[in-house]
């Protein structure tokens, strides 16, 4: 089948679909996103986490036919050009990167908290990063890197 | 594979006569991961997300009448005050990106006895609509769950609502599992107090092929509150009534060993889940 979405504000179309895809096979070996992880497949690392028309979703267990006509954002959709997003600085300034492998799916999740919730508690971070797993850092500086990117944009 | 994608309940319902094989796809939380898995390849897949009437609730007299398709996430942002056993076990569902997709729909359809949805439903004396071109049929959750992982469904049928009584009184969920997020029950009991038709509700989940009630367990708390006139007085429940019903909730259970806990091990939180969530439940009547 043929798809067509919006991603990161572009018209996309992805021909030859085989019907049982996932979005996040799409974005990544067929339009050219690599930046959302496949780590799991099975919702439980969300390092797949992109928005579906405004909403955080794991791309892994959407179905890429679910997607026809709506719109994505990926990590890629958040940097201006070169210029790194807030969050993505604020990441990479608090040591919260090890193997990165984690980080797109956690930066585009934090971006969407910040965007419901400007000032999160300690709490409130910990509940939105839930289903955001990372091997490498044991979290500190992850939090540390959310409370720098809710600073700076508050700033 | 074909992918279905009818746009009315209408047009679902005929495109499922004419491809009973056709599997529902709503969230994908569950069905997606077998889909990745190539645990199964079904022939056709039809999406259901984009059936407007499948995203709607109502209120009809004292119940609220809810689409198949709502979401954990709108759950709790439309209804946690008119539902609030459903919506304690709705915030414990995996993460905000499986509550966000995630539906009450997919979790009846998946009928696992570790649903998180479905003991505060059978508490709540839920009953769940179902249809098919040839016409609906409600049946109630406990006969709608029949077997481990398995529901009444027909093939050339959906799940298009869930029917469930406002709550009256207190209501309370209570799950037992490794850590706070992203886990499946090891055990999770639900209660429901109602205080107008003196009558209390329950529900047991993971703990056992199917999500069931502690019939004698709400008969004996039933009694109790009555024959000590508690309902009126609004007295503390006494110890002794507390630890039978709890008794009695695991009596109701029928657990087995598994990778998640012992059989033993889930009587016992069963008997610590009855209590503490009478405890709860009945302090909040009080007004504590
Ligand atoms: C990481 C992760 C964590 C999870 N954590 C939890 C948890 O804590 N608690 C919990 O209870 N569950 C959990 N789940 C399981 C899942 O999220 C829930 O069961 C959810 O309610 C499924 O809903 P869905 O809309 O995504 O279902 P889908 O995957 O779309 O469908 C599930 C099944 O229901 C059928 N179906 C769906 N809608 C209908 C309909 N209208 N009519 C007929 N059949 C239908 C489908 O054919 C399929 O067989 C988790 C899943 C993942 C991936
Ligand atoms: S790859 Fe999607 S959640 Fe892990
Ligand atoms: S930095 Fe390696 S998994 Fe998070």
């Amino acid at each position: 089948m043929n798809l067509s979405l919006r991603v990161n504000g572009a018209e996309q179309e992805a021909l030859g679909v085989w019907e049982g895809e996932s979005l996040l096979y799409v974005l990544r070996e067929r339009l050219g996103f690599p930046g959302s992880k496949n780590a799991c497949e099975q919702g439980e690392c969300g390092s797949c986490s992109v928005y579906l028309d405004g909403e955080l979703v794991c791309a892994c267990l959407v179905l890429a036919a679910q997607a026809q006509g709506r719109a994505v954002i990926t990590i890629e959709g958040l940097a201006e050009g070169d210029e790194l997003h807030p969050i993505q600085k604020a990441f990479l300034e608090s040591g919260a990167v090890q193997c990165g492998f984690c980080t797109p799916g956690l930066i585009v999740a934090t971006h969407e908290l910040l965007e419901r919730n400007p000032s999160p508690s300690d709490a409130q971070i910990r509940e939105a990063l839930a289903g955001n797993l990372c091997r490498c850092t044991g979290y500190e500086k992850i939090l540390d890197a959310v409370r720098q990117a809710a600073r700076a944009r508050s700033a | 594979m074909r992918f279905l994608q009818p746009r009315t309940l209408e047009e679902a319902l005929e495109l499922k006569t004419q491809a009973p094989e056709a599997v529902p796809l709503a969230g994908g939380t569950d069905l997606m991961v077998e889909l990745n898995f190539d645990r199964r390849r079904p022939e056709a897949i039809m999406d259901l997300t984009q059936v407007a009437e499948l995203r709607q609730w109502r209120r009809d007299d004292g119940e609220l009448v809810i689409g198949s398709g709502m979401t954990y996430t709108r759950l709790l942002a439309e209804l946690d005050r008119e539902l609030p056993g459903l919506a304690i076990a709705s915030r414990t569902v995996g993460s905000p990106q499986i509550r966000n997709r995630g539906t009450l729909g997919g979790n009846l359809g998946t009928a696992s006895a570790a649903g998180d949805a479905l003991p505060p439903l059978v508490a709540a004396g839920a009953s769940i609509e179902v249809a098919s071109r040839q016409g609906s049929r409600t049946l109630a959750i406990t006969d709608f769950l029949v077997g481990a992982k398995r529901n009444a469904l027909e093939p050339d049928e959906l799940i298009t609502a869930i029917r469930v009584p406002v709550a009256r009184g207190p209501q309370q969920f209570s799950k037992i599992g490794s850590r706070n997020a992203m886990v499946i029950a090891v055990c999770s009991f639900a209660l429901n107090l109602n205080p107008q038709a003196r009558q209390v509700g329950t529900g047991i989940g993971s703990a056992g092929p199917v999500t069931v009630r502690a019939a004698a367990a709400e008969g004996f708390l039933q009694d109790a509150l009555e024959e000590g006139r508690l309902w009126e007085s609004h007295a503390e429940i006494p110890d002794s009534a507390s630890v039978r019903f709890a008794e009695l909730v695991a009596e109701a259970a029928s657990p087995i060993d598994d990778v998640r806990g012992t059989a033993s091990y889930r009587r016992r939180a069963l008997t610590v889940m009855g209590r503490r969530t009478l405890a709860w439940a009945w302090g909040e009547y009080r007004g504590l």
